[in-house]
């Protein structure tokens, strides 16, 4: 009823929006917030092509859903790492522009 | 435009302004919450395309615990002062443009694909089977192994973001 | 009879027949159909709350020794009448800074994610809002939903005792979401489904029965996750003004009053369904009304243990909350799973009492080595400082002495 082109267009557009938060913006939540984005974009590809596949097929089908179990468990505990990370981050220097956190810079 | 094509793209056209909300808004907060309403979309579409679990499993993981962290990192950790200096930098049509083109390409290079227009069909019954993924999850012939490297790595996540996050009493504390 | 037998499927088929009859097409008739109903629940479900909050203050009232509101109405009834009146015409003072997003969708959120817990659960063997697959799972995401509902109330309030109450408050409910999560996958377990009318309808022995100790640790773990007492540190008067709700008033307020008492009926609704068989009873399938009259007794009595457990159980510090969440429920549930699961493979072929048996024993057993865990690691008693003998003060007889006041 819906065609997969309509789900591949939609995760496209939403991993091209999170894309550009991530190389537009300064703050560095913001930026995670963007890579959430970007992650949920792949999620929608693999669960469309997963329909896709068990349609074509006919059978029980579930390597899409495990790509995206794994995916949703990277994201989880890429979060928890980064944000962790952050507010470290923001203890010891008290900003999180990423324009003031320089200083590896060479 | 039978009324599930009329839903999807009511609920794509949200989830992409609320993703788009996101990027753009001053304040942070609002941007969390934009960024619930962006996860939520994502879930309605999970469960458009019959992936029942994974719609719920989505709102648990990502609306229920995760953009809470991200709340009380945004709360712990941002300054009311932030919220009025320049949040983007400047020049900020070039990713735009970058943006833009990659969307272009993608759509292009997919709609290369012989499957592209291929009518997505309402799947017979029990194809979203919870139990099948369950075994396959924990068979030597199935997906054990990922599985496995994947409690590793949120053992891993989980004693890596205790670590860091301490706040060790330091005897020189400044 | 049929209405009797019955009552809500037939008026729901009677509805459906006549707005069929008036030329609307079948799918919008059932649309209409199902509109109504969810209406229906929601304002039943809030119109409930009135009832439980009298009964509520009268038996804490009773517990205490006195009598509950008596004066609005026969035995007090429209008290809670008078209350809602009260809120709803007080006036809404928004804090200044107040972030109005979040602090005016705080209220909205906690008491949408109780609602709508309830379109998940089987009322009777014919009712049920809407039969998903996974419809345990979802009972827990909404749960998580209304968590957002709590931080945005403390952060929107613009209020640093509001921030901190919130804090303390989601550290409370995320914490004891893991024991809650893993002491419902033995029913789930039991029943081979996520879906609440399977888990339902594969209690041919109730739950509780197979596993009072997975029973045991869900109850707790749902008290918690309410913030009622003894987990109510959050809103305690005496120590953080009010917590998350101190900068609302009037109907907003009301709405976060509402949320908590639905919550805790909700709580005890969930627990009925799937440890103590739902609907299930004598007679159920064929009368479905008994069914739900089944089901509300089990509420019933669920939340009149709620209820005795706020009116006698001190309050947790927030020390002695975490140390019970992570210490002793998280542990004592994952060894609950395991072990449950690992006896139900080994007995699985064997007749049903020979089973039932099996699993009491192995709970007993479990419950038993906790306790004995507790109670080997309970700190020792504070050392002694000074010793017992001390001197007593003794009522010596002075020896009589000249009134000195007169002599002069």
């Amino acid at each position: 009823m819906i065609p997969l082109s309509w789900y591949l267009i939609a995760s496209a557009a939403l991993f091209c929006i999170g894309l550009f938060g991530v190389m537009v913006r300064k703050n560095a939540i913001t930026i995670f917030m963007s890579i959430e984005l970007m992650l949920n974009a792949v999620n929608i590809n693999l669960i469309a092509f997963w329909h896709y596949h068990s349609q074509m097929q006919s059978g029980p089908h579930v390597t899409g859903l495990v790509f995206v179990a794994i995916v949703i468990v990277v994201a989880a505990s890429e979060v928890a790492v980064g944000l962790a990370l952050i507010i470290s981050a923001y203890r010891r220097r008290k900003t999180i522009i990423i324009d003031d956190l320089t200083l590896l810079k060479g | 435009m039978t009324g599930l094509q009329i839903i999807f793209l009511i609920v794509t056209g949200v989830t992409l302004f609320s993703a788009i909300m996101v990027v753009s808004v001053r304040k942070m907060i609002h941007a969390v919450l934009w960024l619930v309403q962006t996860l939520l979309g994502v879930a309605i579409l999970f469960i458009t395309l019959q992936a029942s679990f994974f719609a719920v499993v989505q709102i648990l993981v990502f609306i229920g615990a995760i953009s809470i962290l991200i709340l009380f990192s945004v709360m712990l950790a941002s300054r009311v002062i932030q919220d009025s200096s320049p949040q983007v930098v400047k020049k900020w049509w070039l990713p735009a443009l970058v943006a833009t083109l990659l969307l272009g390409l993608l759509v292009n290079f997919l709609a290369l694909w012989p499957g592209f227009e291929t009518t997505l069909v309402e799947l017979p019954e029990g194809s979203d089977n919870i139990a099948e993924l369950g075994h396959v999850l924990i068979s030597p012939e199935g997906y054990i192994i990922p599985f496995e490297l994947a409690s590793i790595l949120l053992l891993a996540a989980l004693i890596g973001a205790i670590y860091i996050a301490i706040d060790r009493k330091e005897p020189q504390s400044s | 009879m049929g209405f009797w037998r019955d009552p809500i499927t037939f008026i729901g088929a009677w509805l459906r027949d006549l707005l069929v009859n008036t030329g609307l097409s079948p799918m919008g008739a059932e649309l209409i159909g199902i509109v109504l109903g969810a209406g229906l629940l929601a304002t039943s479900a809030m119109l409930l709350v009135i009832f439980l909050i009298w009964v509520e203050r009268k038996l804490i009232g009773r517990i205490q020794d006195r009598f509950g509101p008596n004066r609005v109405g026969p035995w007090g009834i429209f008290q809670p009448v008078a209350d809602m009146l009260k809120i709803f015409t007080k006036e809404y003072i928004t804090p200044i800074g107040a972030d109005k997003l979040a602090y005016n969708i705080a209220p909205v959120l906690a008491v949408a994610s109780v609602l709508m817990v309830w379109a998940v659960i089987p009322f009777s063997f014919t009712v049920v809002g809407a039969d998903l697959s996974v419809g345990f799972l979802f009972i827990l995401a909404v749960g998580a939903l209304g968590e957002m509902g709590y931080i945005l109330a403390g952060w929107g309030s613009n209020n640093k005792y509001a921030l901190l109450g919130a804090f303390r408050t989601i550290a409370q409910l995320i914490s004891y979401e893991v024991p809650m999560i893993i002491s419902a996958l033995i029913p789930i377990m039991f029943a081979g489904t996520l879906s609440v009318t399977g888990i339902v309808l594969a209690q041919d022995i109730w739950f509780i029965i197979i596993a009072p100790a997975a029973a045991l640790v869900f109850f707790i773990a749902s008290v918690a996750r309410i913030g009622r007492a003894p987990f109510d540190l959050a809103e305690a008067e005496s120590e953080l003004v009010a917590g998350y709700n101190i900068e609302y008033s009037g109907l907003k307020f009301g709405m976060f009053f509402v949320a908590e008492f639905l919550q805790a009926f909700t709580m005890a609704l969930i627990f009925a369904t799937i440890f103590l068989g739902g609907w299930r009873g004598p007679g159920a399938e064929q009368f479905p009304i008994l069914g739900f009259l089944y089901l509300l007794i089990k509420t019933s009595a669920v939340y009149f243990i709620t209820i005795l457990f706020r009116a006698t159980l001190p309050r947790f510090r927030i020390d002695q909350m975490m140390a019970l969440n992570w210490k002793i429920l998280t542990p004592f549930s994952l060894s609950i799973v395991l072990v449950m699961a690992l006896v139900g493979r080994l007995v699985a072929s064997s007749p049903d009492v020979f089973r039932v048996a099996v699993f009491l024993a192995v709970n007993a057993v479990l419950l038993v080595a906790v306790d004995r865990l507790i109670t080997l690691n309970k700190r020792k008693p504070p050392r002694e400082v000074g010793s017992r003998n001390r001197p007593v003060a003794q009522a010596e007889v002075l020896p009589a002495q000249s009134d000195p006041g007169a002599s002069e």
